[in-house]
């Protein structure tokens, strides 16, 4: 089709997009299912790059952002089908392409990608103006067609009424004409009293294909002449190939090839198994001599050592240090806190071919532009050659957005390495074995805290000085200038230097250890991961020592936070905090614990029910959650993610742990990084409160309150406070 | 060259005896629906019926399971228990990421064959194999009694 009215639509809505300076050119990938779309369905009305809608009536709505489990097809699709008017049943989504023109994440810039919680929050006013521009369209061509003023039209559940006429049309049958009609320079928003889907139940759009097993991920790419890749990786980080013998793995029946690449060597055969046999049978002998040969516990032993010293400042109020040298009753406590990885269901994999000229890619793809300018320039061709598909994630927690653009690159040098031979154009899927993906790094930062306080004879807190130690995540990568401020890394510190606390001296440090090469990188909900525990259970000693109730000391503290204040209270509240918990069996401790946390903008409390056995194992009962993420789109996945995020962080609670031996990591598959099964998943509450605030993220807000409330319900139960994670329940014996 | 019988088709795969027949699934017959995870049993997310019963397809080799009828979660809804599994799934919004759920649907259908009524505590020891990163445990104890109460 491209007719050219349609394109002077879309032209006209993107110079009238307040503050949008969106980009024309429709990449190749786009032009071409959009032509095919066009062919199949008559002609096609695309108001903005996120909506098309078919002249067989369906709404199609373009997600910029990776769908990995946290709702976001389901969450755009609503925003849009709400200002449309659109019946949620004809509402379908689809992965928007890489071009950071059109489908930047106005939270990062000029760049496309998902994270930090951010896609709900960054496409807010974009897709609302998105639907109701389609609407006003659909409308203004039912006024020409059917001779009758627009403003007597009304939309409801995808269909275009005339009630004086009694005229209707579905939005299907007025999509050619839509498309004609000019694009109006501003369209009013509904006022969100009038909303029908947002705020609403709304079933999710992936719920159907992820039950019957259509639903296509990575792992499920088959192509004509594609070969799958399984490497032998470097066993420690910097790890480099010295020399390897294929032959053993050449002699296995249909493995094809093996090439060399950085620090990896990779095993080309026609199916899986094949190449995992042919990477088994590999011998390889690596060059340590750069390599990291670290152990975790020597790390560790470090990482104290730097606690006990001033780090750089990070935040000051009043003088800390003073105060802690002063009268009063000092009380301290340290923290540690391990490597944990992202572990998703679906192993880290990577679709490339080579096109004529450039490269087609499929992959749950979080970080289109980073990898789009890496894959450019490992190939030499422009960005605009590098096209991506973005395909459904078996969960990332942040993995897939690489900052280095580990596994991708993999892919690329291993399609690179087949040269110009006779599998020269053939696609190539990387496979990671579950212990490959295990052992790979990339992990949420090994971390030392020191916490240091003094309390008035009263039980208030006169000083609090923080003391973090650990790799930072974003140094050496892409956002280095962006998120570290006078050596500090901000997702280092996030969580502690914003505590929300009102405490008169207050002062939080950051050390960066030299020399610890492992891999790391964000990992869902980041810095909160460690901060939120760390401060949230030593405020719980505070208020212990000081002989006051949790709740109310915060309550307290949070005078200027009422939105902390807020979910606390509800939590409180609903799991009914005033209230003695009912007692455990013979032999059992049963405690209460609370923690409030503010992450990615959005706010949650939890009061966690646990019970101690006498041989020290933790169950932990019940969770009751209470959030503040703005208005809530969807308010069935907010509940999910909160759920969910309680177990994710009761893995890493309960059992999570990466650990290196002579640079070597320890864990390789489920039996020993064991995320918690259905066994140990507790009963979750999960309240909402009422807002009109813009949306926020809730992708991981949810994770950071888990482990502190549930420590802090341990304490309460035992008397002791767990100081590192994994918990180390040994020392709850009765 | 293996004679499956999958999905009810015969069918020969040109494999190794030793492969597992999560890969003879995946890479031979196409039928990715079924997911791996660990390669070692441990996850789940290879979930299969072989003549009724669960099995991790990841650790079963071809050779095993030669001549015995394998259904995957592509046929899910051709029995009246698979259905009504998928359509609790659907009404609750079970999934998340969905890599799992497979493999969770096809442990859920083979619970509910043989435990009409399971309590939770069935159904933790019946799901107790399949992981899920994502968590989801929440809803698939509640989709497996919505299924039930739907058979009843």
């Amino acid at each position: 089709m491209n007719n050219p009215i349609q394109n002077l639509s879309r032209r006209g809505f993107l110079q009238g997009a307040a503050g949008l300076t969106l980009g024309l050119s429709l990449p190749a990938f786009a032009a071409k299912a959009g032509a095919a779309a066009a062919q199949a369905a008559g002609a096609t009305f695309e108001p903005t790059p996120f909506l098309r809608i078919g002249a067989d009536n369906t709404v199609t709505v373009l997600s910029k952002h990776l769908e990995m489990g946290q709702g976001t097809y389901t969450g755009l699709a609503t925003i849009v089908a709400e200002e449309l008017d659109a019946a949620w049943p004809q509402v379908k989504v689809e992965g928007a392409p890489a071009d950071a023109k059109r489908f930047n994440n106005l939270a990062f810039g000029p760049m496309q990608g998902t994270g930090g919680s951010t896609a709900m929050a960054n496409s807010w006013d974009q897709l609302r103006q998105t639907g109701a521009t389609a609407r006003a369209m659909l409308v203004s061509a039912a006024a020409k067609r059917w001779n009758v003023p627009a403003a007597e039209i009304t939309v409801r559940e995808g269909v275009v009424s005339h009630a004086a006429s009694k005229r209707k049309a579905t939005f299907g049958e007025l999509a050619e004409a839509a498309a004609a009609e000019a694009v109006p320079t501003s369209v009013s928003l509904k006022d969100p009293k009038d909303f029908r889907l947002i705020g609403k139940h709304a079933n999710r759009k992936d719920s159907f294909a992820k039950t019957n097993g259509t639903a296509q991920f990575t792992q499920d790419v088959h192509l004509p002449g594609m070969l799958v890749a399984v490497v032998a990786h470097s066993p420690r980080f910097g790890g480099k190939v010295k020399s390897f013998d294929a032959s053993k793995a050449k002699a296995i029946k249909g493995v094809i090839d093996v090439v060399a690449i950085p620090g990896a060597v990779a095993v080309l055969a026609k199916d899986t198994w094949t190449a995992k046999k042919g990477r088994d049978a590999l011998s390889v002998e690596w060059d340590d001599s750069a390599a990291f040969k670290l152990g975790t516990d020597e790390m560790r032993a470090t990482y104290q050592a730097l606690g006990k010293t001033p780090g750089l400042v990070a935040r000051k109020d009043g003088d800390a240090n003073a105060a802690l040298d002063g009268a009063g009753k000092v009380v301290s406590a340290s923290y540690d806190f391990p490597f944990l990885a992202h572990a998703a269901m679906e192993p880290m994999n990577c679709v490339i071919q080579r096109t004529a000229d450039g490269i087609e890619v499929w992959n749950g793809e979080q970080f289109q532009t980073v990898d789009q300018g890496a894959l450019a320039a490992m190939f030499g061709i422009p960005v605009e050659k590098v096209t991506i598909h973005m395909l459904y994630a078996g969960g990332s927690f942040g993995r897939r957005a690489s900052t280095s653009v580990d596994y991708i690159r993999e892919a690329a040098a291993i399609v690179k390495a087949l040269g110009e031979g006779a599998h020269a154009k053939a696609p190539v899927k990387l496979v990671w074995m579950r212990e490959d993906d295990m052992k790979a790094g990339y992990y949420r930062p090994m971390f030392h805290h020191r916490l240091e306080a003094t309390l008035d004879a009263d039980g208030s807190i006169r000083a609090w000085r923080h003391r973090l130690v650990g790799q930072s995540i974003a140094k050496g990568s892409p956002f280095e200038g962006f998120m570290i401020k006078d050596g500090v890394d901000g997702l280092s510190v996030e969580g502690a230097a914003t505590l929300p606390y009102a405490i008169p001296n207050l002062q939080v440090e950051l050390h960066t250890p030299a020399g610890i090469d492992v891999p790391v990188l964000w990992w869902r909900s980041v810095g909160s991961t460690h901060t939120a525990y760390s401060t949230e259970t030593f405020l719980d000693k505070l208020a212990a020592e000081g002989g006051q109730d949790p709740v109310a000391l915060r309550l307290k503290l949070l005078a200027k936070h009422p939105r902390h204040a807020g979910v606390l209270k509800l939590a409180a509240d609903k799991a009914g905090w005033d209230k003695p918990l009912a007692p455990g069996k013979v032999g059992e401790r049963r405690g209460r614990g609370v923690a409030v946390h503010e992450s990615f903008h959005s706010f949650v409390a939890q009061v966690a029910e646990v019970t101690v056995s006498a041989d020290g194992s933790v169950k932990v009962d019940r969770i009751v959650a209470a959030v503040d993420c703005g208005m809530a789109i969807n308010p069935d996945n907010v509940r999910a993610q909160v759920e969910g995020s309680v177990g994710f962080a009761l893995s890493a609670a309960l059992h999570g742990e990466i650990t290196l031996k002579d640079g070597v990591v320890e864990q390789g598959n489920f039996g020993e990084y064991a995320p918690i099964r259905i066994n140990e998943m507790p009963k979750v509450e999960v309240h909402i409160v009422a807002s009109a605030e813009k949306p926020t993220g809730i992708g991981e807000p949810g994770v950071p309150p888990v482990a502190p409330a549930v420590a802090n319900a341990i304490a309460a139960a035992t008397g002791k406070w767990l100081t590192r994670m994994p918990f180390a329940t040994e020392q709850l014996k009765a | 060259m293996i004679q499956l019988n999958v999905n009810g088709k015969q069918q020969r795969v040109d494999v190794e005896a030793d492969t597992p027949l999560l890969w003879a699934l995946r890479d031979t017959l196409l039928l990715t629906g079924t997911k791996y995870g660990c390669g070692a049993g441990l996850c789940g997310a290879c979930t299969v019926h072989v003549n009724g019963q669960p099995v991790r397809s990841c650790i079963t080799p071809v050779s095993d399971v030669a001549g015995k009828k394998i259904s995957t979660i592509e046929v899910a809804d051709n029995t009246r228990v698979g259905k009504a599994v998928q359509e609790a799934w659907r009404k609750l919004d079970v999934v998340q990421c969905g890599y799992c759920q497979s493999g969770q649907i096809m442990s859920a259908v083979s619970l509910l064959n043989t435990k009409k009524h399971p309590t939770d505590a069935d159904i933790d020891a019946a799901m107790a194999g399949n992981l899920c990163r994502c968590a989801t445990y929440v809803r698939i104890r509640a989709a497996i009694h919505e299924a039930a109460k739907a058979l009843a």
